[in-house]
């Protein structure tokens, strides 16, 4: 395997920002009430990461290092406001949904964490390559996620009816389906990796 | 009353991490110890006030120049910038807080629950119990009232996961898996608030 | 290239640097997207209004809002000039998704004519069947129930107001054991119907 496909493999498996790293919580707890919200939460992100990696990348040598941290959230905070006036023009709908959501990538540990651990020391090719796998990384989990409590919860996956949305279990729509859902997806992602 | 109101909504039936999931990341990572937990609500609570009254008055100002769009990036700054100096004034004036506050004072500008409230009561989206808009005061209100919320889920949270480290797990649940159950068992148990206001 | 030393002419600079062309670079993207998302605001507000009008030229679209279960409810509700119900929209709430947020459609099935507000004739009184009405709540949702059917009652007052007529007994009326649908000043936008 070279290198470009490790470095893009490594956040969708390895260091699976959900699963492995455990950031980007909020978002993912929140948005994940259906399998489209969770896509389109984690497609926002995965703009931003890759954006914001390559733009870093091709600044690192000009930022010095003790205003390093201030100018990653400048970069970081344009292209999320960018995602915000974009998505308000042409995506209403999803972009009512998210809501807050969207304005707090800016605080997404994972765009700020992957700057700092991969774009500021590594070159433009391979940041955007990271982002990409790290965005996908987060996109998938999110997706995944948001399928399993919509299935479970409204008996539907993309708006899709599987089962009479009666026997439902709500819960795993609201707050405390969240945290329950993930808890046992990571349970099972440990079981196996163990393995 | 509707100062009452504002109070019992932030801490109990919006409490902004176990319903809003906002600040889900220091509510899984600072809460092993219920003395950790306590500093941290604390470092909240004073940066979430601070924060809240300067960028309500900010927003103001945004309004004024329409200049609205530059909200996330300028609120974001003006929290790290806001951090800094606590930390700097602190650390100055008094090195017993900033002995207990100073570890957790640089984890906080990334806690999206700072900046989460900020937009809220800047543009006045949240769940105010009466379908009033913010003003200064309400606003300054609601951000201390859901700081005390989180700290209040943080430390109930940290009790039960110091409880929780005496037993065996299977090695599996150990850790986040374990934490997250933990918490939407408490998520159910604050929901029974709802309604209330 | 080296990377930059961290001096203070430095740090100012690549810092200071940074946020213009940020700046810049927003105002740009700013300029080029807001003719567009006024449009998009303006196009969901005709388009809500023509759908709670059902085609009806001379309909009124009155838009109210509310105290829900879980925040601000914001309802458009379409009238015939007799004040028959022609239909209503949702435009903003926060009620618990998969309860309250039901009212979405709940009340607009034409084939359950004890939940249907559709094509009844408005009075200003809908209650639900808890509180001596007619029309069944949402199952687990009562209060939720309670403050969509309030801000139809409170269209229709705004409805006949702007008709010139008064309804009768309806402050009397609109007392409802519950706190959280008490009359309230009713922020009201008032919209001609699109093709009037």
């Amino acid at each position: 395997m070279n290198k470009e496909t490790k470095v893009l493999l490594n956040g969708i498996l390895k260091e699976n920002p959900t699963f492995g790293l455990v950031l980007g919580m909020c978002p993912t707890l929140a948005t994940t009430t259906s399998a489209i919200n969770g896509m389109s939460m984690g497609l926002a992100t995965l703009f931003v990461l890759v954006c914001s990696n390559v733009v870093i990348s091709l600044l690192k040598n000009l930022i010095p290092d003790k205003v390093r941290i201030p100018s990653f959230i400048v970069v970081i905070a344009t292209f999320v406001t960018m995602v915000q006036l974009l998505m308000q023009a042409y995506l209403p709908t999803i972009y009512e949904t998210l809501g807050l959501f969207i304005p707090l990538i800016v605080v997404n540990c994972i765009v700020l964490g992957r700057a700092e651990a991969f774009a500021a020391k590594n070159s433009v090719g391979l940041s955007a390559l990271d982002g990409i796998g790290m965005g996908l990384g987060f996109t998938l989990a999110l997706t995944i996620l948001g399928a399993i409590r919509e299935f479970l919860g409204t008996g539907a996956v993309f708006g899709l009816h599987i089962y009479p949305e009666n026997y439902g279990a709500l819960l795993f729509v609201l707050a405390p389906g969240a945290f329950i859902c993930l808890g046992y997806v990571m349970a099972i992602m440990n079981k196996i990796q163990n393995k | 009353m509707l100062y009452f109101l504002i109070f019992i909504s932030a801490i109990f039936v919006n409490n902004i991490v176990l319903s809003q999931f906002l600040g889900i990341c220091p509510f899984l990572g600072v809460s092993k110890k219920i003395d950790t937990a306590l500093g941290m609500g604390a470092a909240v609570t004073f940066v979430l006030v601070l924060a809240t009254v300067v960028t309500y008055l900010l927003q103001k100002l945004l309004i004024v120049w329409h200049i609205e769009f530059l909200q996330t990036i300028l609120f974001i700054l003006v929290i790290a910038a806001l951090v800094q100096m606590i930390e700097i004034i602190l650390k100055k004036i008094s090195p017993s807080l900033y002995e207990a506050l100073g570890v957790f004072l640089p984890l906080i500008t990334t806690n999206c629950c700072i900046l989460g409230v900020a937009i809220l009561v800047a543009n006045g989206t949240n769940k105010l119990p009466v379908g009033l808009d913010h003003n200064l005061l309400t606003g300054t209100l609601f951000a201390f009232a859901t700081a005390i919320g989180f700290a209040l889920a943080l430390v109930i949270f940290a009790g039960i996961r110091e409880q929780l480290s005496m037993y065996k797990l299977p090695k599996a649940m150990e850790g986040t898996p374990i934490a997250l159950l933990t918490a939407g068992l408490l998520a159910m148990a604050f929901m029974g608030f709802s309604g209330v206001v | 290239m080296a990377k930059l030393v961290s001096s203070f002419k430095n740090m100012a600079l690549s810092l200071t640097v940074i946020t213009l062309v940020a700046a810049a670079a927003l105002a740009g993207i700013y300029m080029l997207t807001q003719a567009r998302i006024e449009k998009q605001k303006r196009d969901a507000e005709t388009a809500a209004q023509q759908a709670v009008l059902n085609g009806d030229a001379n309909g009124k679209a009155i838009k109210v809002s509310v105290d829900g279960f879980g925040g601000k409810m914001i309802v458009m509700v379409g009238f015939a000039q007799d004040g028959t119900i022609l239909g209503y929209k949702i435009l903003e709430h926060q009620e618990t998704p998969g309860l309250g947020d039901k009212a979405t459609w709940w009340f607009k099935q034409e084939d359950k004519p004890n939940q249907n507000i559709i094509g009844r004739k408005a009075n200003g009184q809908f209650r639900v069947s808890k509180d001596g009405g007619d029309i069944d709540a949402i199952t687990a949702a009562t209060i939720s129930s309670r403050a969509f059917l309030k801000s139809i009652n409170d269209a229709y007052v705004d409805f006949m107001a702007q008709q010139g007529e008064e309804v009768e007994g309806w402050a009397g009326a609109s007392i409802v054991e519950s706190g959280v649908a008490e009359p309230d000043s009713t922020e009201v936008a008032e919209m001609e119907a699109v093709n009037e």
